[in-house]
């Protein structure tokens, strides 16, 4: 089963970790994705700017979850989501839940999910510093999902 | 006439997130693109996607009105 989810709220951390619970699996894995106070070159960032084509992001999100699904068949749940609009230091930005019978599918299916992510869902930032704004340095050619070779 | 949506530098350089820009093929609309908009945007799309209602398409991919062209800039989520 998979949850995709593109929001402007405060994500349902809790909710999805009850929801990722699988009486098949024995390993939950989550990585939340925080607001970090600083960047290359650019101290004091005090909020970040998410902007995507929105009505494009949940497809995406949903092909990247069945991929996981497709190279780790174990897999019990994988829920990806993530937040847009201005995010202040510390709010989360990105959740990835994913539990699997053992923990290893689990690591290492959540890992490979959130850096994925950064190369295939069509999202920007935008980093708001004391000197400054400006993108994000660290960006990714848009890849697809179907495009990347096979295997974990 | 083919929507165009751009994000990111795309957008900025553009000065607008979407318009509407005439072209029988992506190349075309493209070309459109940086005549309207300039050297700036013309800049950006040397290293950005485009995609055609939502899926990947080449410069010769052949367009309809209806059709919305996407010019996406290298990704920053997470």
């Amino acid at each position: 089963m998979i949850w995709v989810e593109v929001s402007r709220d405060p994500l349902p951390l809790v909710d999805v970790a009850a929801w990722a619970i699988d009486p098949a699996c024995g390993g939950l894995n989550i990585f939340c994705g925080t607001v970090r106070d600083h960047s290359d070159g650019r101290p004091g960032v005090v909020c970040l700017e998410y902007e995507a084509y929105t009505e494009q992001v949940e497809p995406r999100l949903a092909a990247l979850a069945e991929a996981a699904c497709s190279r780790w068949p174990g897999l019990g749940r994988v829920a990806l989501l993530h937040r847009v609009g201005t995010l202040a230091v510390g709010e989360m930005s990105v959740v990835v839940a994913v539990s699997a019978p053992h923990r290893r599918e689990a690591f290492e299916a959540s890992s490979w999910c959130i850096d994925t992510l950064k190369a295939t869902v069509p999202i920007w930032k935008r980093e708001v510093w004391e000197g400054g704004s400006d993108w994000g340095l660290c960006t990714h050619d848009l890849t697809e999902v179907a495009d990347l070779a096979e295997g974990p | 006439m083919v929507q165009v949506r751009l994000f990111g530098t795309a957008r900025e350089a553009a000065g607008a997130s979407v318009c509407d820009l005439q072209g029988e093929t992506v190349e075309e609309v493209l070309r459109a693109a940086r005549v309207r908009f300039g050297d700036a945007l013309g800049a950006v799309l040397e290293h950005s996607t485009v995609w055609v209602n939502g899926e990947p398409a080449s410069a010769e991919h052949a367009l309809v009105p209806s059709d919305e062209l996407a010019v996406l800039p290298p990704v920053s989520g997470g």
